[in-house]
């Protein structure tokens, strides 16, 4: 049973996001880690992007799939984590806490208020 | 409704992430696919195989009839030796691959599980001489054990020297009193051997195995490990990259094609396709940089389409991006530079053989 944590918030897209002052800290969800499995690669967008809501703004590869990865919020990509570039199996291992993928400068606070939350997200879940 | 193998309560004890895969409830994998896939290539491990489909020949024509149906030439084979081979309909386009067994009183099938049903229609459709045939799919129970320690693993379930038993030949014996067809056969590329058994003698094969494998650190193998492992050695999977609209000359399967063996299904074809020359061909690519071919993506010289992928993966052993798919004769060589039109496009080199060259097969 994929886990799914408090305190922060998540997408139909399976993304997560935990918001910390006007910081969103952006990964993907232990559902979609696992329904990909095995990640190879991830292609994150360039620090200093600006980024809307909703957009493909990157790539993750697994070895027999390969999925777009949305942006949460809008905003500018102020930093990316590079240890997941360079060994993508993090995110398998630890995606809500290592494996995070990026931090995105947010514009307004409405774009997190629409999210998912943690039971929103489980009956999605439920309903896959 | 999807069938379950023999072996199905195994990987539901082993966490198994189960799927539908050609009509049965395979493992898709248990600790990952590169795990799995790394137990495979330095140590030992054992896949389900249970789903492919066993076709029986007998008959004192069988060996004819499974002549008149495939490409290989069955009269070359010795007592207990096996042949990998194809059968085709009358435009040479692929109606399977499998390997033939010529075993003491039949010839043994093994085929594709996605092709099992259309296997059988055809060969009897076809049916000619004094020949019996029968789908024992449903009976048989078959797993492989696969790696450079699958020998040390099998040998203790053997009392013959395991030595003997060359590559792509079998042996019609028993394990523990109980009666299997062993050969020393895969799809991995690694040294190892297939294992036939009535199924009801399938869990108790899977616990002899496991205990045996133990001091190994024997694992269970998804399909996801299976595909990549192939995938390294170039082998073709029907269905992606061989299928009726493909002919086994530009799938690279001449070899296994005896155009002067006598009359089979496909032969005049083949003849005519061998005068006109092939205008496609299948071949090998890996990614030059970041980048993993995925299949049905369209391949560029240029600005010119001149091929697309039909399979691709990421490689676990060569940790880069590899694929196969067919390419317009002239930029088919080794070591042409070609895009595949991903979303964002990039590098691949056409490569000659297998991508992976360091396996254990003997």
């Amino acid at each position: 049973m994929a886990s799914i944590i408090d305190g922060i918030k998540y997408t139909k897209e399976h993304e997560w996001i935990r918001l910390e002052g006007d910081i969103a800290t952006e990964g993907i969800s232990d559902y979609a880690q696992s329904e990909l499995s095995d990640i190879v690669m991830v292609e994150p967008p360039k620090v200093g992007t600006k980024v809307k809501a909703g957009d493909p703004i990157g790539t993750i590869e697994a070895v027999k799939a390969v999925s777009d990865l949305y942006a949460c919020v809008s905003g500018e990509v102020i930093q990316v984590n590079e240890k997941v570039v360079k060994d993508p199996a993090i995110i398998n291992k630890d995606p809500y806490n290592e494996g995070w993928i990026l931090k995105i400068k947010i514009e307004k606070k409405s774009d997190y208020d629409n999210l998912l939350t943690p039971e929103q997200y489980k009956e999605l879940i439920a309903s896959h | 409704m999807a069938k379950n193998t023999p072996f199905y309560e195994m990987h539901v004890r082993n966490n198994a992430k189960i799927v539908e895969f050609a009509g049965f409830l395979m493992p898709i994998q248990f600790e990952g696919i590169i795990p799995e896939h790394e137990a495979v290539r330095t140590s030992v491990g054992v896949f389900d195989v249970s789903h492919m489909g066993e076709i029986e020949v007998r008959g004192e024509d069988r060996m004819k009839f499974a002549n008149y149906l495939t490409t290989n030439d069955v009269t070359r084979l010795a007592l207990n030796q096996i042949q990998y081979t194809t059968m085709l309909y009358p435009d040479a386009g692929i109606v399977d691959d499998f390997l033939v067994y010529n075993l003491k009183d039949r010839i043994l099938l093994v085929v594709n599980a996605s092709n099992a049903d259309k296997d059988f229609a055809w060969i009897m459709e076809n049916k000619r001489f004094k020949v019996s045939v029968s789908n024992r799919s449903d009976d048989i129970g078959e797993l492989a054990i696969q790696g450079p320690k699958a020998q040390l693993v099998m040998q203790k379930l053997f009392n013959f020297n395991l030595d003997t038993l060359k590559f792509y030949w079998a042996a019609e014996t028993e394990m523990a009193g109980f009666p299997v067809i062993l050969s020393r056969t895969g799809y991995t590329g690694e040294d190892g051997f297939e294992l036939y058994m009535d199924k009801k003698y399938a869990e108790r094969s899977w616990e002899l195995i496991f205990d045996a494998g133990r001091e190994f650190n024997i694992k269970p193998i998804g399909l996801g490990a299976r595909d990549t492992l192939r995938f390294e050695m170039r082998y073709c999977l029907y269905g992606n990259d061989i299928d009726r609209s493909t002919n086994p000359l530009e799938a690279g399967l001449g070899w296994i094609v005896k155009i002067d063996k006598g009359e089979f299904i496909g032969r005049d074809a083949l003849v005519r396709i061998k005068e006109s020359g092939i205008k496609k061909k299948l071949v090998g690519f890996e990614a030059l940089g970041k980048g993993i071919p995925r299949p049905h993506l369209d391949i560029f010289k240029e600005d010119a389409k001149v091929g697309f992928v039909t399979s691709g993966t990421f490689s676990p052993s060569l940790k880069k991006g590899i694929g196969m798919g067919y390419l317009d004769v002239p930029f088919s060589e080794a070591g042409i530079k070609l895009k595949v039109a991903g979303k964002e496009s990039f590098e691949v080199e056409v490569i000659k053989g297998p991508f992976y060259k360091h396996g254990s097969r003997k």
